[in-house]
């Protein structure tokens, strides 16, 4: 087919091809704009792979004049900020536990650092925030309710070496045994509505009742007769309505049924201990920290 | 005679995806091969029940059934990919839509394979396959080479769709990005692919006109580069013939490095090259003008898949991957910045003494917002490619965003175009049912587009500079927690631009099917291939 678009656009005309009736191509040269930028990125290319490193040879590629490497940048960043925090940290280290929170420079250093450390390392489990994910057993660090001790020594303890870990022989650990094996299921229910009371909860007298003995006999050598908790087996107060699992009733009935047991991390192993300290600073500055007697 | 083969190993296949299914050793394998045997036992009855059917005269003249079949599920997987989308857009911004009853098949990890598959195999992938059959038949004025070999392709394609999705859902996947299938359905993809290829080699090879026109140029690069990209990257070893279990052949950086020049490239053949086929074959048609430059589009026909082979290396920055490959990475990304703007110039000059149709046809103005989506992505990605700008760039949603102008504005759009343009044509109507419809459609589609990728630009860039905030003793500021949470509005925008998206769509839909249905039909006037 002859094509229609002869002349009548300026001097330019199609390459004389038709397809599928007036499927066409203009003859235009190429865009100046278009050409001149392509060459000039060939040639920013050309200098670039010079530059840098860039084409591989037999045993190594070419390094680059610039002598660029982004595994030295990196190190460069790190060193250049450890050499500026090395002597602050040094002292943090070297410094009493107890006596941090009284420099006031060393104390603002390690708060800062601790809630870097803290964000990067914790705030998985912990939250943001520290308030932790109530009953789905991970602490709130926020308040005065500690499971192993919320003063600066053992916070700084529980962080180094974790909680029932198989990572660190000296992690703290105990285990609540699963009571499925030792009670009935009608002194299970007992002992549970007698937990519920210890908080002041909602529950029925009559099972409490029945349950105290059983808690006696079962549940006070950790948790303590009146369910006051024992902080060197890390067994949780039962009477301040703050639960690790849940308060319920339900939640209540599993954990004596099939107790879950909280692992944490070591974190020797992971932080320096500058680091460790700048976190439990942090930490017992969070709100619940308490004083050593 | 052939008939007898044919029901023969269909009844095979049958037997053993039977056996297969029983001794099958995990739940997605035991599915898939169900599905199989369900499909070939069909396929046995059909073929039985019209055995002794005397042979017809064979058709002469165009072949369009596998092209309307290809309309009518780019259409399906569209809505269906684009809804996915907007399921996973809401679960991003409101985790509680991560229903436990539906935990371990509709969380968001197992439902955003399923959407980025579903948009580009599914939806993308038949845009392709109907365009290809459509377009290689009209610019050869050949009938389609290989019998009922197209209609092979066509439903062994769905079947790949099928096996890829419902794997997904069923924790079948090898954890390739966008090559998740498990090895069986690679296997099953690659006979089908090379019998595309063959169908479309076979047509241009028996052409009526002496030239090959520009669209086949990209249609070829695009099927032969995904075939060798394909087979590369999937090369596995099942852990056992019954399970849907294997170990990839690469390993560490070199798995990573080609998966990600398989990546790179699916993105530059599939969704580049693929889609320039069909720019090139629909904007002049729809125009009824010339294209702009025979010379532009050899020349950067030849730099764009010259250049696109080598730029993966781009998504590995900062990596275990060695400084010289992420360097040359990124020097050819940059020099491909003018080889893809060839192909828009071309696109939008070939409006030049058209440009007054942009009022008058909703098509036209759809074609060209897509070609200006095309254009602003393949600069951005260049851009975004640069080590430095990489480095607040990378794993943040400014890639999400710059992915979708791309799919939505890009692909997406030239597509509506397509099927604009071709259902008419197809069902033999006179117009399209409704031409403001199609204007609803670019709107909504348009403000979709602009919603998406403004949020992440924002939302992207914003969490890059709050990762990399430290403080003066270079402690870090935020936790990752916090940039989530400052991300809540822009994932609110983002999911609502979903909808629009999402509707305008659903609005092409109906509008198709009416212009099936009620439009009035074209005077019949015959068009022979010959």
């Amino acid at each position: 087919m002859s094509s229609p678009n002869t002349p009548k656009d300026g001097q330019v005309e199609t390459t004389g091809h038709v397809w599928d009736e007036d499927l066409e191509e203009f003859n235009n040269p190429l865009p100046r704009w278009w050409l001149w930028t392509f060459y000039l990125t060939i040639i920013w290319g050309v200098a670039y792979t010079i530059a840098y490193p860039a084409w591989p040879l037999i045993s190594q590629a070419t390094p680059g004049l610039l002598g660029y490497s982004t595994r030295a940048e990196v190190a460069t960043e790190i060193t250049r900020v450890e050499t500026a925090n090395a002597s602050i940290e040094q002292r943090l280290v070297d410094a009493e536990l107890t006596a941090i929170a009284t420099d006031p420079e060393l104390n603002q250093f390690a708060l800062n650092a601790g809630a870097a450390v803290f964000r990067t390392n914790c705030s998985q489990c912990h939250g943001a925030g520290a308030a932790g994910v109530q009953a789905s057993g991970y602490p709130n660090l926020l308040d005065d309710d500690w499971l192993w001790g919320g003063d600066i020594e053992a916070i700084h303890t529980t962080v180094s070496h974790g909680i029932r870990n198989d990572l660190d022989p000296d992690a703290r650990f105990s285990e609540m045994p699963a009571f499925a094996d030792v009670l009935s299921e009608e002194e299970i229910a007992q002992t549970a509505d007698y937990v519920l009371s210890l908080s002041g909860q909602e529950h029925d007298a009559a099972l409490a009742a029945a349950g105290e003995t059983l808690f006696l006999d079962n549940c006070a050598s950790c948790h303590g007769d009146a369910g006051e908790g024992m902080r060197d087996l890390g067994a949780p107060n039962l009477g301040d309505a703050i639960w690790l699992y849940g308060g319920s009733r339900e939640a209540i009935t599993s954990q004596i049924v099939a107790p879950r047991n909280g692992v944490m991390p070591p974190w020797t192993q992971r932080l320096t201990e500058a680091e460790i300290r700048a976190v439990a600073t942090y930490v017992h500055g969070l709100g619940g920290g308490e004083t050593l007697e | 005679m052939w008939n007898y083969v044919r029901i023969a190993v269909l009844g095979v296949i049958v037997v053993l995806a039977a056996i297969a299914a029983s001794f099958g050793r995990d739940l997605a394998y035991q599915v898939h091969m169900v599905i199989v045997m369900l499909v070939a036992g069909g396929l046995f009855l059909w073929q039985v029940r019209r055995a002794d059917e005397p042979v017809g005269v064979p058709d002469t003249g165009y072949m369009d059934g596998p092209v309307r079949a290809g309309v009518i599920a780019t259409s399906f997987w569209g809505v269906v990919g684009f809804l996915v989308g907007v399921v996973i857009a809401f679960q991003l911004a409101y985790p509680g839509l991560n229903f436990e009853w539906a935990q371990g098949y509709a969380n968001f990890g197992k439902l955003r394979p399923l959407h980025t598959s579903a948009v580009i195999f599914a939806f993308g992938g038949n845009a392709l396959l109907m365009s290809t059959f459509y377009i290689v038949q009209r610019t050869t004025a050949a009938r389609l080479w290989g019998g009922n070999l197209a209609w092979f392709v066509f439903w062994g394609y769905q079947l790949f769709i099928v096996l890829a999705a419902t794997g997904y859902l069923l924790g079948g996947t090898q954890s390739k990005e966008y090559a998740e299938p498990e090895w069986y359905v690679d296997l099953w993809l690659t006979v089908v692919w090379v019998a595309f290829l063959a169908v479309f080699l076979g047509t241009i090879l028996k052409r009526k006109e002496p030239h090959i026109y520009v669209a086949n140029w990209f249609l070829l690069s695009f099927i032969v580069t995904v075939a060798m990209l394909h087979v590369v990257n999937n090369l596995a070893i099942p852990v056992s013939i019954f399970g849907s279990r294997s170990v990839g052949v690469f390993a560490g950086v070199q798995d990573a490095m080609v998966q990600w020049w398989y990546g790179h490239n699916a993105v530059g053949f599939f969704l580049t090259a693929g889609f320039l086929g069909m720019m090139y074959y629909f904007v002049p048609k729809q125009a009824e003008r010339p294209v702009f430059s025979y010379k532009l589009s050899i020349i950067h026909f030849w730099a764009l898949i010259f250049l696109y082979i080598w730029a993966g290396p781009h998504h590995l920055h900062y990596t275990a991957l060695p400084d010289w490959a992420s360097t040359l990475g990124m020097v050819f990304s940059v020099i491909l910045w003018m080889p893809s703007w060839g192909g828009m110039i071309n696109g939008l000059m070939t409006l030049s003494g058209a440009w007054d149709k942009l009022r008058t046809d909703p098509i036209i103005r759809m074609m060209v917002i897509s070609i200006g989506f095309y254009g602003m992505s393949t600069f951005e990605g260049p851009m975004m490619s640069i080590r430095a700008v990489n480095s607040l760039s990378h794993y943040t949603d400014w890639t999400i965003g710059h992915v979708h102008s791309g799919a939505l504005g890009w692909n997406g759009m030239i597509t509506f175009g397509a099927l604009y343009f071709l259902v008419p044509r197809l069902w033999n109507r006179e117009r399209l049912y409704s031409l403001s419809l199609v204007s609803w459609h670019f709107w909504l589609a348009t403000i979709g587009i602009v919603l998406y990728a403004s949020s992440m630009w924002v939302t992207g860039i914003m969490e890059g500079l709050m990762w990399r905030e430290v403080d003066a003793n270079g402690f870090l500021v935020n936790a990752f927690a916090d940039t989530v949470s400052a991300k809540f509005p822009m994932y609110v925008v983002r999911a609502l631009g979903g909808v629009l998206f999402l509707s305008g769509a659903v609005i092409m839909c109906w509008n198709l099917w009416m212009t099936v249905k009620a439009s009035p039909a074209k005077a019949p006037v015959a068009v022979p291939a010959e």
